[in-house]
């Protein structure tokens, strides 16, 4: 359930951002989800609303932009596309892959007014 | 240690003290200003006073909505404080370790032996993370070790806030080692960086082989997998290779130990080990510390 605290960390920004950018209220988050950051979007979701209630974001959309998992293949080596941490290099199906990207949880963008 | 801090945790009680300070210069946090919580979707539906913002847009065909570019990773607050924790670690030469595993996998039985065994060798303490009772925190107090307990209450792992502020009250020893025993849960804690040196992943025996490839995150970011209860081994079916190659598959680089905390079978590994870590991170420090004298040197004789 640390989507619950991470719904948190995003309205702790939205609060700042808020402040900083001089607007009152949000109306859509858009938020980049890594494939491996750990976070179930669906849970996400649910707790996103549930924390925004009575905030400056209440009833805000939240729009999810995934984004692939990318790896460093130590036998190819070279990059590749990873779908999650258990998966096999796609090219050679080792499992000698580091993970290089997409794995973070990122806003990228709000409408606000 | 808190620079900036939001303390926007309302459950979360350091030593039973809630923490519910508000820095100054800081902005006081939702949960704070609506005493009640998340519920009252009734009472709720206006918007908070933030008086400063441009004129309110909600009345009918006067939307002044626009886009706003931001960028920054949810996670950055509590990398912040990490950071800050890892800095403060690293300066006093002190090695954290931060142990994770399901709930009754053996941390606090291994910790206990662990600090009881080396009390002698380098000054230990203790940061017990708990999301309600202190039991933990006074099993290892029996010890002697200096001890600090966190009550998350609901909270499903510790934060990088919350140790900052259990490592300024706990004030380890420098040169020696701190152990942060995280919330019994193989997912949360994962995501949550503490500042801490390693991740040591405590699994055990009993609670099946696929666990690695179950929660992979955890075990991803993990050092070293301490495969714990190993004298109930001729009891159980479980497939200790296997259970190893899972980890590897999720983390190649994978260190694993196997110990029993209530025997102290495996422990000269695990202690030699932990002896590693420190002599690296106290070797480091020296060589940061040469490195400044000789700086200071190299300015003294130019200053002839
Ligand atoms: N047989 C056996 N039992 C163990 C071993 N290590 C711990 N236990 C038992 O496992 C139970 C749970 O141990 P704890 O040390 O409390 O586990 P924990 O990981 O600290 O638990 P939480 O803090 O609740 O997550 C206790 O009854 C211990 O005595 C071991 O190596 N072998
Ligand atoms: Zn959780
Ligand atoms: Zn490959
Ligand atoms: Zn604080
Ligand atoms: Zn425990």
């Amino acid at each position: 359930m640390h989507e619950m605290a991470l719904c948190e960390s995003i309205l702790d920004i939205l609060q700042e951002q808020a402040k900083a950018q001089r607007f009152s209220r949000v109306r859509t988050v858009r938020l980049e989800v890594g494939a491996l950051s750990c976070v179930e979007s669906e849970a996400l979701r649910f707790n996103f609303e549930v924390v925004t209630r009575g905030s400056l974001a209440e009833g805000a959309g939240l729009e999810l932009i995934e984004v692939a998992g990318e790896a460093w293949c130590l036998v190819c080596a070279q990059p590749v596309t990873v779908g999650g941490l258990l998966d096999a290099c796609p090219l050679c199906g080792s499992h000698q892959t580091q993970v290089t990207g997409g794995d973070t949880l990122q806003i990228k963008e709000l409408e606000v007014d | 240690m808190c620079n900036v801090c939001g303390c926007g945790e309302g459950e979360a009680r350091v030593e039973g003290e809630a923490h519910n300070h508000v820095h100054e210069g800081q902005q006081i946090p939702w949960a704070l200003r609506n005493p009640g919580g998340n519920g009252g979707g009734a009472a709720s539906g206006r918007d908070l006073d933030y008086g400063a913002g441009p004129a309110h847009a909600h009345a009918p065909g006067l939307s002044q909505s626009r886009m706003v570019q931001i960028e920054q990773d949810v996670l950055e607050k509590n990398d912040r404080y990490a950071a800050e924790n890892r800095e403060w670690l690293s300066e006093r030469g002190i090695l954290a370790l931060n142990l994770v595993s399901s709930p009754g996998s053996g941390k606090t039985t291994l910790l206990t032996r662990t600090v009881t065994d080396l009390a002698e060798r380098y000054p230990i303490s203790v940061v017990e993370g708990d999301q309600q009772t202190r039991n933990d925190a006074e099993r290892l107090r029996a010890t002697g070790a200096a001890t600090v307990q966190i009550n998350t209450g609901k909270g499903c792992h510790l934060d990088g806030h919350m140790v900052g502020h259990a490592l300024e009250r706990l004030q380890p020893a420098e040169h020696g080692v701190v152990f942060i025993e995280n919330v019994g849960n193989l997912v949360c804690p994962s995501s949550f960086d503490l500042g801490e040196d390693a991740k040591v992943v405590v699994l055990s025996v009993t609670e099946g082989e696929d666990k690695p490839v179950k929660y992979p995150d955890m075990f991803h970011r993990a050092d070293l997998m301490l495969l714990n209860k190993t004298d109930l081994l001729p009891h159980l079916d479980f497939d200790k290779d296997q259970c190893i190659a899972y980890a590897r598959q999720v983390n190649p680089d994978i260190e694993v130990l196997e110990v029993s905390a209530t025997t102290g079978e495996g422990f000269a590994a695990w202690y030699e080990w932990l002896e590693g870590r420190r002599k690296g991170r106290l070797e480091h420090l020296a060589g940061d510390l040469e490195l400044r004298a000789a700086r200071l040197r190299a300015a003294l004789s130019e200053n002839g």
